[in-house]
């Protein structure tokens, strides 16, 4: 009953399905988009750091780190968006951003 | 060996059980509470793997800064959540599928690689090296061969603020703001005026 690294992969790719899944299924909630790449974004890590401790290679989680960075700078940016076109539109419904084109 | 596999196993479940429900409640507000309990709990995974810097950075920055912003933009914009939610039970079926089909190959896979490929062999879990913490470890690291990625880091952060300040800034026509140089520029003569008002009629406008 030794937890291996198999089973840390196995719950990385169950988190990155249940984000790809959020996607498919919102298609019209852009916020819940956005968490859903949260969601993927941390599958990806958990994936990372598994690999970092099982292969004795500490660079795996400096870029853990770094894809963390990138995370928090995309959530900072989508939501600023968000609020941009939701002051100019009204609501937020994806279909409406095609106004958004040219 | 069996409480780390009892806390592997209770860690996974509210994991997964809660990426789920933020993917599947109505209501996005307790969407953001269950993204929150998803990463408290993924930390957790990260301290069981002996990543104790990243899961503390993934609870500080997370949690306190990214969950946070979450909030506030949900609670900000007032949006009709229940017509954003019509397109689910369409989509579910085969969005259910896809994602079945994902989750299978990606385990087939990491399960190879894991086992017979090139992450196999008897791999125990890192120790701690010679005496050192992992945070000193990944510092050591961090500020040495990878110092241009991590002032890339800050850079990605600065042009993201600037990005999102830019964006969010607006200019109201009609209110009146404090003008330093102004206020500092005034004299007695500029800012006092003398009238002469006759007796019983006020001074107008």
């Amino acid at each position: 009953m030794t937890i291996g690294l198999s089973h840390y992969l196995a719950v990385a790719a169950i988190l990155f399905t249940i984000g790809v899944f959020g996607i498919f299924v919102n298609r019209k909630n852009i916020i819940v988009i956005l968490m859903s790449i949260e969601l993927i974004l941390l599958a990806v890590n958990i994936n990372l750091v598994a690999f970092s401790v099982y292969l004795h290679d500490v660079v795996g989680q400096i870029f853990a780190m770094f894809v963390l960075t990138v995370a928090a700078a995309e959530a900072a940016v989508g939501l600023a968006i968000l609020v941009t076109f939701f002051r100019n539109r009204g609501g937020i419904a994806v279909d409406d951003a095609a106004v958004m084109k040219g | 060996m069996a409480l780390q596999a009892i806390a592997f196993y209770l860690l996974a479940i509210v994991t997964i059980g809660s990426g789920l429900a933020v993917v599947s409640v109505r209501n996005p507000v307790h969407s953001v509470l269950f993204l929150i309990l998803t990463f408290f709990s993924a930390a957790g995974l990260f301290l069981l793997l002996g990543a104790e810097f990243l899961a503390m950075l993934l609870v500080v920055v997370y949690v306190g800064a990214v969950a946070v912003l979450f909030l506030f933009v949900v609670m900000m914009l007032d949006v009709d959540f229940g017509a954003l939610k019509q397109g689910f039970a369409r989509y579910m079926p085969l969005g259910g599928l896809v994602a079945g089909i994902l989750a299978a190959e990606m385990i087939v896979v990491a399960t190879a690689v894991a086992t017979g490929g090139a992450a196999s062999g008897p791999r125990e879990p890192m120790a701690a090296l010679d005496g050192l913490s992992n945070t000193e470890t990944i510092g050591r690291v961090l500020y040495t061969d990878y110092v241009y990625f991590f002032q890339a880091a800050g850079l990605v952060l600065l042009v993201a603020m600037i990005g999102a300040i830019v964006l969010t800034l607006r200019h109201k026509p009609g209110v009146r703001r404090q003008v330093i140089a102004d206020q500092v520029g005034r004299t007695a003569e500029s800012g006092m005026r003398s009238v002469q008002i006759k007796p019983g009629e006020g001074m107008g406008e």
